[in-house]
């Protein structure tokens, strides 16, 4: 059992893995994955610890996990490998020629961990509801998780999908909200404002918990209680609070970093500020 | 010339309600979904004896495409229904990412395509879906010709790996191919045996490819009449062969020129053997409001039509 010390030694290893990727591909998404690195380490090491021997793209007999929003690709790839599902040498090869590691998320290069290609928004929660409903037709007690982003909510297609979660009781999902409150053009209260969200939520019927996402230890609980709250007749959404660019000073809540790679210095500065906790890759 | 009997009109729509209720029978691993379109798309039979493994999405097409996408991961293989409009430029980006990108297996099964729908009008009518369907890489784009061969087509897709466009209609039409015809995905039919010229024809235009070849026939022309019930992958074997005997050819399709079969097969004659190639399609712009054979008319996809471009096609050669 791993403790919430050696989950942040992990995560704070994965955001050096970030800022060495994007930058040594010149190109990527920095902010997002930074904000969203405590809960991605916390779902693979201590919640769903899928087994990455025995990755199947059918994953029956596991819980799931689906990344909607797909520029945080970076976060994830470093995940997937620190956890075990492919060598860390490979992170180097992010967004490069003939690397499996595509700029978003992709299944054609086989990639384990893997199960469906993502970058254009809006779509994640839909394939989580299929996949949560596969398990249901299959007598799968496992689970399905799903990060969105919050800017990306503005695509109507999410809305759909929450009134279908809800109304036809898919209970063996979580899904959750990379709640910074900034996008690419500037912060969601500018660029179009989404009101109160966990009223949203529940008023189309989720079982919506509240979550600061940049704290490992809230970060276990919460999820630890959300998988209490599956199998009640209700989807559970967790808004989970976060800091784009965590771990980064001078990215911290800033919407430049959605997109843009650090240069050398800064990712000098970068690295300065996150140890190298378990080797570089 | 081989005559085919119309064993009593039926609508296409009613072959994939019937082929999807068998498969349900057959295969514990298909599911349908459907957004608000049961009756139309006729899957109340499969909905009413397969509950469980009926999804009613509601007015919400690319949730459904996304959750059909989904249910592939867990071993389901999903059909989705809805019209042809619905079922293509609505849910573009839902298919191309979720579906083809993602290489998964799903049936986007698409009723009242073309102009044959009627009286709903333009926005109903989609003449696009073939192209914007056959563009996506690895799907395959099947047209069935009509109630048999739907039925069949309608089964022979589950058994295939890989996401399927399958396109069908509204109207009742002639229902000539045998009962129990084994459907063999990319392998085009050779109806008739013909000299003088080659008439490739999908969906409804089957029929009345068939109807013109007679009317060829009495004018002492030899048309030989070939179901494209696969437009991807074009059978390039069957087309090239057919044109090396015959030395020109007639597409017809229930589709816009831009996009459709008599573009798959001009592309494969540009390329492999160059012959005069007319073709039997909408031709660049929107339907409206009419009952099928008025705008099969009007839009140059009667029987007439196809034996007015098989005369230019024999004209054009050298």
């Amino acid at each position: 059992m791993l403790s919430i010390q050696e989950l942040e030694k992990i995560a704070t290893q994965v955001r050096r893995d970030i800022i060495r990727m994007v930058h040594g591909a010149s190109s990527g998404h920095p902010g997002g994955p930074l904000g969203s690195t405590d809960f991605l380490v916390a779902l693979y090491f201590k919640i769903m610890k899928p087994d990455p021997g025995k990755f199947t793209m059918d994953g029956v007999g596991e819980d799931l996990f689906f990344l909607s929003n797909g520029h945080l690709s970076a976060g994830w790839y470093s995940v997937l490998s620190r956890y075990g599902y492919f060598g860390t040498d490979e992170l180097g090869s992010f967004r490069k020629m003939g690397s499996r590691l595509q700029g978003h998320p992709a299944t054609a290069e086989g990639l384990p961990g893997i199960r469906m290609s993502s970058g254009s928004l809006g779509q994640g929660l839909s394939v989580s509801i299929g996949a949560a409903l596969a398990k249901k037709l299959n007598h799968d007690e496992h689970l399905v998780y799903c990060l969105m982003g919050d800017g990306e909510l503005q695509e109507g297609q999410n809305w759909e999908a929450l009134m279908f979660a809800a109304g036809n009781k898919v209970d063996n999902l979580i899904a959750v909200v990379d709640y910074n409150g900034v996008q690419i053009d500037g912060p969601n209260e500018k660029v179009l404002p989404m009101g109160d969200l966990r009223a949203k939520f529940e008023a189309f019927g989720w079982n919506v918990l509240p979550m600061y996402g940049n704290d490992m230890e809230e970060v276990v609980d919460t999820l630890k209680k959300a998988q209490w709250f599956t199998g009640q007749g209700q989807p559970v959404m967790i808004l989970m609070t976060t800091h784009m660019g965590f771990g980064v000073d001078f990215m911290t809540d800033d919407h430049e970093w959605h997109g843009v790679f650090p240069n050398d210095a800064q990712t000098k500065t970068a690295l300065e500020q996150l140890n190298e906790t378990l080797e570089d890759y | 010339m081989t005559e085919y009997i119309n064993q009593g009109s039926k609508d296409t729509r009613s072959g994939f309600g019937e082929g999807l209720l068998e498969l349900g029978r057959q295969n514990p691993e298909v599911v349908a979904l459907c957004a608000d379109l049961t009756g139309s798309l006729k899957m109340d039979a499969f909905a009413r004896e397969f509950p469980d493994r009926f999804i009613q999405v509601g007015i919400a097409e690319a949730n459904m495409i996304c959750i059909a996408a989904g249910l592939t991961i867990g071993g389901k293989i999903p059909f989705t229904g809805t019209f042809a409009n619905f079922s293509t430029g609505r849910v573009y980006d839902q298919i191309r990412q979720s579906v083809a990108y993602s290489d998964k297996n799903v049936k986007i099964c698409a009723s009242h395509a073309g102009l044959t729908l009627g009286e709903d009008g333009a926005t109903h009518q989609n003449l696009e879906d073939i192209g914007m369907m056959k563009m996506l890489p690895g799907m395959t784009v099947i047209n069935p010709c009509d109630f048999n061969q739907t039925k069949a087509a309608t089964i022979a897709i589950a058994a295939h790996p890989g996401p399927v466009y399958l396109r069908f209609g509204r109207p009742k039409w002639p229902n000539f191919t045998p009962v129990g015809q084994p459907f063999v995905i990319g392998k085009a039919l050779l109806l008739n045996e013909g000299s003088d010229v080659s008439v490739f024809a999908t969906g409804h235009m089957v029929w009345n490819a068939l109807e013109a070849c007679k009317i060829l026939a009495g004018q002492g022309i030899s048309a030989e009449v070939i179901d494209i019930h696969t437009i991807k992958p074009l059978d390039e074997e069957a087309v090239l062969a057919s044109v090396g005997r015959t030395g020109c050819a007639v597409s017809a399709e229930e589709h816009m020129r831009n996009g459709g079969l008599g573009d798959s097969i001009a592309q494969l004659l540009s390329l492999k053997h160059p012959a005069p190639l007319e073709m039997v399609a909408v031709n660049d712009k929107f339907g409206e409001s009419g009952k099928p054979e008025e705008l099969l008319k009007k839009y140059g996809l009667d029987v007439p039509d196809i034996v007015a471009a098989a005369l230019k096609a024999i004209a054009r050669k050298q």
